[in-house]
Protein backbone atom coordinates (compact mmCIF):
# COMPACT_ATOMS: atom_id res chain seq x y z
CA UNK A 1 0.00 0.00 0.00
CA UNK A 2 3.20 2.58 0.80
CA UNK A 3 0.73 4.80 3.02
CA UNK A 4 2.82 4.95 6.15
CA UNK A 5 5.97 5.11 3.65
CA UNK A 6 4.72 7.46 2.00
CA UNK A 7 4.63 9.59 5.54
CA UNK A 8 8.07 8.70 6.20
CA UNK A 9 9.60 10.26 2.66
CA UNK A 10 7.28 13.37 2.24
CA UNK A 11 7.42 15.51 -0.81
CA UNK A 12 9.17 18.65 -0.56
CA UNK A 13 7.74 21.36 1.36
CA UNK A 14 6.25 18.23 3.51
CA UNK A 15 2.31 17.19 4.45
CA UNK A 16 1.34 15.94 1.06
CA UNK A 17 0.61 12.08 0.81
CA UNK A 18 -0.50 10.51 -2.27
CA UNK A 19 -2.52 7.99 -2.48
CA UNK A 20 -5.77 6.22 -3.76
CA UNK A 21 -8.82 6.77 -1.58
CA UNK A 22 -9.83 3.48 -1.46
CA UNK A 23 -6.31 2.59 -0.11
CA UNK A 24 -6.66 5.10 2.48
CA UNK A 25 -10.49 3.45 3.61
CA UNK A 26 -9.29 0.21 3.64
CA UNK A 27 -5.91 0.76 5.69
CA UNK A 28 -9.00 2.68 8.60
CA UNK A 29 -11.12 -0.71 8.32
CA UNK A 30 -8.36 -3.37 8.15
CA UNK A 31 -6.65 -1.77 10.99
CA UNK A 32 -10.00 -1.12 12.80
CA UNK A 33 -12.01 -4.70 13.01
CA UNK A 34 -14.84 -5.39 15.35
CA UNK A 35 -15.41 -9.01 15.79
CA UNK A 36 -18.47 -11.21 17.16
CA UNK A 37 -16.58 -13.72 19.06
CA UNK A 38 -18.47 -17.14 18.55
CA UNK A 39 -16.94 -19.60 21.24
CA UNK A 40 -18.08 -22.86 21.09
CA UNK A 41 -15.10 -25.06 22.40
CA UNK A 42 -11.93 -25.46 23.50
CA UNK A 43 -10.66 -23.33 20.40
CA UNK A 44 -12.59 -20.48 22.45
CA UNK A 45 -10.55 -21.57 25.40
CA UNK A 46 -7.25 -20.87 23.13
CA UNK A 47 -8.92 -17.47 22.11
CA UNK A 48 -8.95 -16.12 26.25
CA UNK A 49 -5.10 -16.61 26.18
CA UNK A 50 -5.02 -14.65 22.41
CA UNK A 51 -6.83 -12.15 24.10
CA UNK A 52 -4.78 -11.66 27.05
CA UNK A 53 -1.71 -9.53 27.67
CA UNK A 54 0.74 -12.27 26.29
CA UNK A 55 -0.47 -12.27 23.05
CA UNK A 56 -2.50 -9.01 23.12
CA UNK A 57 -5.31 -9.23 19.88
CA UNK A 58 -6.27 -6.19 20.55
CA UNK A 59 -2.48 -4.58 18.76
CA UNK A 60 -5.00 -5.64 15.55
CA UNK A 61 -7.30 -3.05 16.33
CA UNK A 62 -10.32 -5.73 17.16
CA UNK A 63 -12.33 -5.10 20.02
CA UNK A 64 -14.74 -8.05 21.03
CA UNK A 65 -18.52 -6.94 20.41
CA UNK A 66 -21.47 -8.99 22.13
CA UNK A 67 -23.84 -7.80 19.06
CA UNK A 68 -23.61 -8.76 15.52
CA UNK A 69 -24.60 -5.23 14.29
CA UNK A 70 -21.62 -3.77 15.55
CA UNK A 71 -19.27 -6.22 14.23
CA UNK A 72 -17.17 -6.67 10.77
CA UNK A 73 -15.99 -9.80 11.54
CA UNK A 74 -17.44 -13.20 13.16
CA UNK A 75 -14.90 -15.67 14.55
CA UNK A 76 -16.33 -18.79 14.71
CA UNK A 77 -14.32 -21.22 17.36
CA UNK A 78 -15.09 -24.67 17.80
CA UNK A 79 -17.21 -27.57 16.87
CA UNK A 80 -20.35 -26.33 15.29
CA UNK A 81 -23.36 -28.35 16.13
CA UNK A 82 -26.56 -28.42 13.88
CA UNK A 83 -28.13 -27.14 16.97
CA UNK A 84 -26.22 -23.97 16.97
CA UNK A 85 -25.48 -24.07 12.91
CA UNK A 86 -29.22 -22.40 12.63
CA UNK A 87 -28.11 -19.32 15.10
CA UNK A 88 -24.78 -18.70 13.67
CA UNK A 89 -26.89 -18.43 9.88
CA UNK A 90 -29.01 -15.98 12.29
CA UNK A 91 -26.20 -13.95 13.75
CA UNK A 92 -24.23 -14.03 10.64
CA UNK A 93 -27.36 -12.57 8.82
CA UNK A 94 -27.89 -10.11 11.09
CA UNK A 95 -24.23 -8.54 10.53
CA UNK A 96 -23.78 -5.29 8.53
CA UNK A 97 -21.95 -5.43 5.42
CA UNK A 98 -19.29 -5.60 4.61
CA UNK A 99 -19.02 -8.83 6.39
CA UNK A 100 -16.08 -11.37 7.06
CA UNK A 101 -15.94 -14.95 8.59
CA UNK A 102 -12.58 -16.25 10.20
CA UNK A 103 -13.18 -20.01 10.88
CA UNK A 104 -10.74 -21.48 14.00
CA UNK A 105 -9.78 -25.44 14.49
CA UNK A 106 -10.39 -28.20 12.94
CA UNK A 107 -13.90 -28.73 13.91
CA UNK A 108 -15.37 -25.73 12.07
CA UNK A 109 -13.01 -26.11 9.12
CA UNK A 110 -14.21 -29.42 8.17
CA UNK A 111 -16.09 -31.14 11.38
CA UNK A 112 -12.42 -32.35 12.84
CA UNK A 113 -12.71 -35.19 14.69
CA UNK A 114 -16.38 -35.54 14.29
CA UNK A 115 -15.73 -36.21 10.61
CA UNK A 116 -16.74 -39.97 10.38
CA UNK A 117 -19.76 -40.76 13.18
CA UNK A 118 -20.74 -37.22 14.34
CA UNK A 119 -24.30 -37.46 13.71
CA UNK A 120 -24.82 -34.05 15.53
CA UNK A 121 -21.92 -32.00 13.71
CA UNK A 122 -21.70 -29.32 10.97
CA UNK A 123 -18.94 -30.46 8.73
CA UNK A 124 -17.45 -27.24 8.40
CA UNK A 125 -19.24 -24.02 8.66
CA UNK A 126 -18.73 -22.88 4.74
CA UNK A 127 -21.46 -25.34 4.29
CA UNK A 128 -23.62 -22.38 5.67
CA UNK A 129 -21.77 -19.05 5.37
CA UNK A 130 -18.85 -18.17 3.15
CA UNK A 131 -15.15 -18.19 5.40
CA UNK A 132 -12.74 -15.72 4.03
CA UNK A 133 -10.05 -16.98 6.68
CA UNK A 134 -9.57 -20.75 7.90
CA UNK A 135 -7.16 -21.25 10.99
CA UNK A 136 -6.19 -25.09 11.39
CA UNK A 137 -5.33 -26.42 14.26
CA UNK A 138 -6.77 -28.58 16.96
CA UNK A 139 -6.92 -26.04 18.93
CA UNK A 140 -4.79 -23.40 16.82
CA UNK A 141 -1.87 -21.96 18.75
CA UNK A 142 -2.13 -18.09 19.55
CA UNK A 143 0.70 -17.71 16.79
CA UNK A 144 -2.08 -18.96 14.16
CA UNK A 145 -4.69 -16.47 15.32
CA UNK A 146 -2.40 -13.78 14.45
CA UNK A 147 -1.38 -15.08 10.56
CA UNK A 148 -5.38 -15.79 10.49
CA UNK A 149 -5.67 -12.12 11.85
CA UNK A 150 -2.92 -10.75 9.15
CA UNK A 151 -4.41 -12.44 6.46
CA UNK A 152 -7.88 -11.22 7.21
CA UNK A 153 -6.14 -7.72 6.99
CA UNK A 154 -4.72 -8.13 4.12
CA UNK A 155 -7.55 -9.53 2.33
CA UNK A 156 -9.78 -6.10 3.74
CA UNK A 157 -6.92 -4.15 2.07
CA UNK A 158 -6.45 -5.55 -1.15
CA UNK A 159 -10.63 -4.70 -1.07
CA UNK A 160 -11.96 -2.96 -4.11
CA UNK A 161 -14.63 -0.23 -2.72
CA UNK A 162 -15.10 1.76 -6.13
CA UNK A 163 -15.89 -0.04 -9.70
CA UNK A 164 -16.01 -3.07 -8.24
CA UNK A 165 -17.09 -4.75 -11.33
CA UNK A 166 -14.95 -2.89 -13.64
CA UNK A 167 -11.64 -3.72 -11.32
CA UNK A 168 -13.12 -7.90 -11.07
CA UNK A 169 -13.29 -8.20 -14.55
CA UNK A 170 -9.86 -6.33 -15.07
CA UNK A 171 -8.65 -9.07 -12.46
CA UNK A 172 -10.33 -12.28 -14.55
CA UNK A 173 -8.62 -11.55 -17.81
CA UNK A 174 -5.11 -11.19 -15.57
CA UNK A 175 -5.62 -14.60 -14.52
CA UNK A 176 -6.96 -15.79 -18.04
CA UNK A 177 -4.01 -14.75 -19.15
CA UNK B 1 -22.46 -51.25 54.95
CA UNK B 2 -21.16 -53.95 51.69
CA UNK B 3 -23.22 -54.00 48.82
CA UNK B 4 -24.21 -57.79 49.95
CA UNK B 5 -25.63 -56.53 53.15
CA UNK B 6 -27.81 -53.95 51.30
CA UNK B 7 -28.93 -56.59 48.96
CA UNK B 8 -30.07 -59.23 51.80
CA UNK B 9 -31.91 -56.13 54.08
CA UNK B 10 -33.73 -54.93 50.43
CA UNK B 11 -34.52 -58.60 49.73
CA UNK B 12 -36.36 -59.65 53.15
CA UNK B 13 -38.34 -55.82 52.81
CA UNK B 14 -39.62 -56.44 48.94
CA UNK B 15 -38.52 -59.72 48.29
CA UNK B 16 -39.19 -60.88 44.97
CA UNK B 17 -38.90 -57.33 43.66
CA UNK B 18 -35.16 -57.64 44.08
CA UNK B 19 -34.25 -59.91 41.25
CA UNK B 20 -30.67 -60.75 41.56
CA UNK B 21 -27.01 -59.35 43.32
CA UNK B 22 -24.43 -59.52 40.57
CA UNK B 23 -20.49 -59.40 42.02
CA UNK B 24 -18.93 -60.38 39.07
CA UNK B 25 -15.47 -58.83 38.95
CA UNK B 26 -14.35 -56.38 36.95
CA UNK B 27 -17.69 -53.81 38.00
CA UNK B 28 -19.24 -52.71 40.77
CA UNK B 29 -21.57 -55.05 42.62
CA UNK B 30 -25.24 -53.99 41.61
CA UNK B 31 -28.52 -55.01 42.27
CA UNK B 32 -31.26 -55.71 39.67
CA UNK B 33 -34.51 -54.62 40.95
CA UNK B 34 -37.63 -54.87 39.01
CA UNK B 35 -39.22 -51.84 36.93
CA UNK B 36 -42.38 -51.60 38.35
CA UNK B 37 -40.83 -51.30 42.03
CA UNK B 38 -38.30 -49.00 41.43
CA UNK B 39 -39.49 -46.08 43.28
CA UNK B 40 -40.31 -47.89 46.33
CA UNK B 41 -37.05 -49.20 46.53
CA UNK B 42 -35.49 -46.02 45.69
CA UNK B 43 -37.15 -44.32 48.49
CA UNK B 44 -37.00 -46.96 51.06
CA UNK B 45 -32.87 -46.39 50.18
CA UNK B 46 -33.03 -43.10 50.83
CA UNK B 47 -35.12 -42.60 53.77
CA UNK B 48 -34.12 -45.68 56.03
CA UNK B 49 -32.36 -45.24 58.70
CA UNK B 50 -29.51 -47.57 57.83
CA UNK B 51 -29.31 -46.87 53.80
CA UNK B 52 -29.80 -43.10 53.78
CA UNK B 53 -28.55 -43.01 49.82
CA UNK B 54 -28.65 -39.15 49.71
CA UNK B 55 -26.83 -38.76 46.57
CA UNK B 56 -27.44 -40.38 43.31
CA UNK B 57 -24.33 -39.86 41.72
CA UNK B 58 -25.00 -40.63 38.38
CA UNK B 59 -27.67 -42.12 36.41
CA UNK B 60 -27.19 -43.74 32.78
CA UNK B 61 -28.97 -45.41 30.28
CA UNK B 62 -28.24 -48.30 27.87
CA UNK B 63 -28.85 -49.96 25.09
CA UNK B 64 -28.14 -54.17 25.82
CA UNK B 65 -29.12 -55.02 22.36
CA UNK B 66 -32.80 -56.42 23.20
CA UNK B 67 -34.13 -54.48 25.64
CA UNK B 68 -32.88 -50.87 27.09
CA UNK B 69 -31.37 -50.64 30.93
CA UNK B 70 -30.96 -48.08 33.12
CA UNK B 71 -28.03 -47.95 35.84
CA UNK B 72 -28.10 -45.89 39.41
CA UNK B 73 -25.15 -45.02 41.34
CA UNK B 74 -26.03 -43.96 44.57
CA UNK B 75 -23.87 -42.71 47.69
CA UNK B 76 -24.71 -41.97 50.95
CA UNK B 77 -22.95 -38.56 52.31
CA UNK B 78 -23.82 -39.92 56.25
CA UNK B 79 -22.57 -43.53 56.03
CA UNK B 80 -20.10 -43.07 53.01
CA UNK B 81 -21.39 -46.38 51.58
CA UNK B 82 -22.88 -46.84 47.76
CA UNK B 83 -24.30 -49.23 45.54
CA UNK B 84 -25.24 -49.85 41.83
CA UNK B 85 -28.90 -50.31 40.68
CA UNK B 86 -29.98 -51.49 37.79
CA UNK B 87 -33.35 -52.15 36.12
CA UNK B 88 -34.48 -52.84 32.39
CA UNK B 89 -37.21 -52.65 30.17
CA UNK B 90 -38.34 -54.18 26.76
CA UNK B 91 -36.85 -52.21 23.66
CA UNK B 92 -40.40 -51.70 21.96
CA UNK B 93 -41.41 -49.52 24.70
CA UNK B 94 -39.09 -48.37 27.65
CA UNK B 95 -40.91 -47.28 30.54
CA UNK B 96 -39.02 -46.40 33.91
CA UNK B 97 -40.56 -44.71 36.80
CA UNK B 98 -39.09 -41.68 37.44
CA UNK B 99 -36.53 -41.25 40.72
CA UNK B 100 -36.82 -37.14 40.07
CA UNK B 101 -38.90 -36.99 43.00
CA UNK B 102 -36.79 -38.68 45.22
CA UNK B 103 -33.57 -37.08 44.00
CA UNK B 104 -33.29 -33.72 41.89
CA UNK B 105 -30.65 -34.48 40.35
CA UNK B 106 -32.53 -37.20 37.99
CA UNK B 107 -33.91 -34.54 36.43
CA UNK B 108 -31.66 -33.61 33.79
CA UNK B 109 -30.35 -37.40 33.34
CA UNK B 110 -33.57 -38.60 33.10
CA UNK B 111 -34.42 -35.87 30.17
CA UNK B 112 -30.85 -37.39 28.64
CA UNK B 113 -31.56 -40.83 28.91
CA UNK B 114 -34.73 -40.07 27.16
CA UNK B 115 -33.36 -37.69 24.46
CA UNK B 116 -30.38 -39.94 23.54
CA UNK B 117 -31.95 -43.48 24.00
CA UNK B 118 -35.35 -43.11 24.17
CA UNK B 119 -36.45 -44.32 27.68
CA UNK B 120 -39.65 -42.92 28.71
CA UNK B 121 -39.58 -42.16 32.51
CA UNK B 122 -42.92 -42.22 33.81
CA UNK B 123 -43.29 -39.17 36.72
CA UNK B 124 -41.31 -37.06 35.03
CA UNK B 125 -42.24 -33.48 35.68
CA UNK B 126 -41.03 -32.77 32.57
CA UNK B 127 -40.06 -34.91 29.88
CA UNK B 128 -38.56 -33.22 27.10
CA UNK B 129 -35.01 -33.46 25.12
CA UNK B 130 -32.40 -32.09 26.80
CA UNK B 131 -29.71 -31.88 24.16
CA UNK B 132 -30.89 -32.47 20.98
CA UNK B 133 -32.58 -29.82 19.41
CA UNK B 134 -36.82 -30.20 19.73
CA UNK B 135 -37.37 -31.16 16.29
CA UNK B 136 -34.47 -34.09 16.28
CA UNK B 137 -35.87 -37.11 15.21
CA UNK B 138 -34.94 -40.26 16.46
CA UNK B 139 -32.75 -41.47 19.69
CA UNK B 140 -29.01 -41.41 18.87
CA UNK B 141 -27.40 -43.30 20.85
CA UNK B 142 -29.52 -46.53 20.15
CA UNK B 143 -27.59 -49.17 17.91
CA UNK B 144 -30.58 -49.13 15.44
CA UNK B 145 -30.04 -45.47 14.78
CA UNK B 146 -30.24 -44.38 11.44
CA UNK B 147 -28.36 -41.01 10.79
CA UNK B 148 -30.10 -38.53 8.70
CA UNK B 149 -29.22 -37.20 5.62
CA UNK B 150 -30.08 -33.82 6.35
CA UNK B 151 -30.94 -31.62 9.36
CA UNK B 152 -32.91 -28.07 8.07
CA UNK B 153 -31.71 -28.11 4.73
CA UNK B 154 -27.74 -28.66 5.87
CA UNK B 155 -26.22 -32.02 4.65
CA UNK B 156 -25.10 -33.95 7.92
CA UNK B 157 -22.07 -36.12 6.63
Amino acid sequence: MGLLNKLDDPFEGGGIVMGTVEDLLNWGRSKSDWYLHFGLACCAIEFMSMNASHFDFMRFGTIPRTSPRQADFIMITGTVTFKMADRIKILYEQMAEPKYVISVGSCSNCGGPYWEHGYHVLKGIDRIIPVDVYIPGCPPRPEAFHEGMMQLQKKISQQAIFNKRKKLKAELKKNAI
Amino acid sequence: MLPNEIYNNLKTEFGDAIIEYNDAQPTDPFILISTDKLFDVCHTLRDNEEFLFDYLMCLSGMDLGDSMGVVYHLYSMTHKHKVVLKVSAPKSDPRVPSVEKIWRTADWHEREAYDLLGIQFEGHHNMIRILCPYDWEGHPLRKDYKVPEFYHGMKVS
